[in-house]
């Protein structure tokens, strides 16, 4: 007896001697999100100026920053083609990431972005229509391109949600089935239109659908701003439901999260951000579901770290991605969206495969 | 329609009935199971009373507790807790007071046990407030009282349903509340697991006065563990009572519509079964 609870006092000792160790370790090394969200955007905010360096210098002709002083050449190709192209493929690249990752939170689904959904798909068809029936129109000064994409986007992610969610629960496989077949309705939509409308229409529809960044001055950068940032400010704003969401959803309403509210505010604000993105530069696929996964596997699950590290990983993706777009065959340029595919179509794949350990599809 | 109400108000509105529910109605949109609403419950818990929360499926138990913890809202009917309508306190305000535990945690992302315990500190945040060091003290101590501690780095992704069910609990104890609503908390645990969740809710109880209502299948479990056993049928809180009240060969009849459960007090404890 007596032996027994001197056992039990010296285990009890050894549980708190090792609980007061894991305090400290964990204290030195930043457990805490705050700490690790400083951390992580500092050393991207760092990765993001050297990738913006180097897809400012290469192209069809390395630009030598030395000579900037006395080549008015040289200054054009930088501030008339190059940073407007690259401060595009930033803005559309941070765009895309951060809408990846809000709603893979949304939908608790990690392989969710963008395309999978057919969010990009309704935008493209909806940007489709736009251009045959009325280029360059333009209602109370917005591009009807813009609003048509949105309105796509918007659409879609309507239809997906509606069809993946009974109940409390989203399906995981019902929401990306949902997600391929509006695409696949898309893009027969937009091939009907392509054969429809009359040739020069129809090879601006093609060119545009391939996806390019194709840019001069700053005009449409600009524009796309407009719509962009109040998007970005409403995910920003929502990032903390977003995690307590990807968390439980009943613990989240549980904690004060108005859920339909938080749902309604994301489905908004990603169909602008994808609307406009679309409508610039065509279906970009997967960049929305790479980044947020880079930046999960390096700082961790926590939503408010993902989404503002999303953003600024997302840029330094795109561009770097443009960059090689640009100079890889040495002749004329390859689109982008064909760049992030095939870099991010493996990744997707190799998710799914992890993914079926834990849920199933 | 507050027959209920009017059986169960006169003998527990005392001063000290902490969470308490009037006539409290509830529906889900067109084109749900009809069957599972809430229809006239009433019901009041004391200050640190343990309770139990038992009736058929589909008697609406689930309904009542998300009723109770703000996840759903009732379409007429009034919830008080400490004599304030929870109409007329703050989403956060409530969560301070009122922490919900899910019947078990299933996130497909690996967030850590300790990353998900902190979520439970959201009430005590802004918006645009990261957790501090006091918060993850508040997690950890929350780990410690179900003697989940050494979970904390793991995800719970790889945890199993009982480790879980206690990451759950902690992450409810991190709000700090006055009461705890648990939702069939037992239902994927083994006995051991159920007897120690059962055992930590007595002992926050008795050290921290928290008061808890927990639904749950386990009658066997129920005397002597619980100070007090609601039963719901149709909708109703059709009898409350201590244990061995409640568990009646009559009351466990009606409660679950079924002439073969049976209950017999031996060894000073209910035992409760159904004849095959």
């Amino acid at each position: 007896m007596k032996s027994r609870s001197e056992i039990n006092a010296r285990t009890s000792a050894n549980l708190q001697e090792g609980a007061a160790r894991a305090r400290l370790v964990t204290a030195t090394s930043s457990s805490l999100a705050g700490g690790r969200l400083r951390l992580a955007l500092v050393l991207l905010f760092f990765i993001f100026l050297l990738a913006a360096a180097i897809s400012l210098s290469v192209g069809y002709q390395t630009l030598d920053f030395s000579l900037l002083k006395h080549d008015a050449t040289a200054r054009a190709i930088l501030f008339q083609l190059r940073l407007p192209r690259v401060v595009l493929a930033a803005i559309v690249g941070a765009s895309l990431a951060m809408v990846g990752a809000a709603l893979q939170a949304l939908f608790r689904n990690p392989l969710a972005e963008p395309l999978t959904l057919g969010v990009s798909g309704g935008g493209a068809l909806g940007a489709g229509l736009a251009i045959a029936f009325g280029l360059g129109a333009r209602v109370g000064g917005v591009p009807l391109v813009f609003l048509a994409a949105f309105a796509g986007a918007g659409v879609s992610v309507a239809v997906v949600y509606r069809l993946a969610r009974t109940g409390a629960v989203v399906l995981p496989g019902a929401l990306l089935l949902a997600g391929v077949v509006i695409n696949v309705i898309a893009a027969s939509g937009v091939v009907l239109i392509q054969y429809l409308t009359d040739y020069t229409r129809a090879l601006q529809i093609l060119r545009w659908t391939i996806g390019s960044l194709d840019v001069v001055g700053f005009d449409l950068v600009w524009r796309m701003l407009i719509f962009l940032v109040p998007g970005w400010i409403v995910l920003f704003v929502v990032a903390r439901d977003l995690h307590l969401l990807a968390v439980d959803e009943e613990t989240a309403a549980s904690l004060g999260v108005n859920v339909r509210r938080s749902e309604r505010l994301v489905y908004i604000a990603s169909s602008l951000i994808v609307g406009t993105t679309v409508a610039v530069g065509g279906t970009i696929g997967f960049v929305g579901l790479i980044v947020p996964h880079a930046v999960r596997l390096l700082f961790g699950e926590d939503v408010r770290v993902v989404l503002p590290c999303s953003f600024l990983l997302g840029a330094t993706f795109l561009m770097l991605a443009d960059a090689v777009a640009r100079t890889a065959t040495g002749m004329g340029e390859l689109p982008v969206g064909v760049i992030t595919a095939l870099a991010g179509g493996p990744v997707f794949l190799w998710l799914l495969r992890r993914q079926q350990r834990y849920s199933a599809m | 329609m507050t027959r209920a109400a009017d059986e169960i108000l006169p003998a527990t509105t005392e001063a000290r009935s902490l969470l308490e529910a009037r006539a409290l109605h509830f529906a889900y949109p067109a084109a749900k199971n009809a069957a599972d609403v809430v229809r006239g419950a009433s019901l009041a818990i004391g200050r640190g009373c343990l309770a139990a929360l038992i009736g058929a499926n589909g008697s609406g138990k689930s309904s009542l507790v998300r009723l109770l913890a703000g996840i759903l809202k009732p379409q007429s009917g009034e919830i008080f807790f400490d004599g304030v309508p929870l109409s007329a306190i703050d989403p956060r305000g409530r969560a301070k007071r009122i922490a919900y535990v899910p019947q078990t945690i299933n996130s497909v992302f690996p967030f850590t046990a300790l990353e998900v315990v902190l979520t439970g500190r959201s009430p005590y945040a802004g918006r645009f407030r990261f957790e501090t060091a006091g918060d993850e003290e508040i997690a950890r101590d929350a780990l410690a009282a179900v003697d989940a501690s050494h979970l904390a780095p793991r995800p719970v992704t790889e945890l199993s349903g009982g480790e879980r069910q206690m990451v759950a609990l902690a992450r409810a104890l991190a709000q700090q509340p006055q009461c705890l609503l648990l939702d069939e908390p037992s239902s994927a645990l083994d006995l051991k697991h159920r007897t120690a969740l059962l055992r930590h809710l007595r002992r926050l109880r008795d050290e921290k006065a928290i008061t808890a209502l927990v639904v749950t299948h386990d009658l066997g479990l129920l005397d002597p563990a619980f100070d007090t056993v609601f039963a719901m049928r149709c909708g109703e809180v059709v009898a409350h009572g201590a244990p061995a009240d409640v568990l009646q060969d009559k009351i466990l009849a009606d409660v679950y519509g079924d002439e073969h459960v049976r209950a017999r007090r031996v060894f000073n404890r209910t035992f409760v079964w159904s004849e095959l």
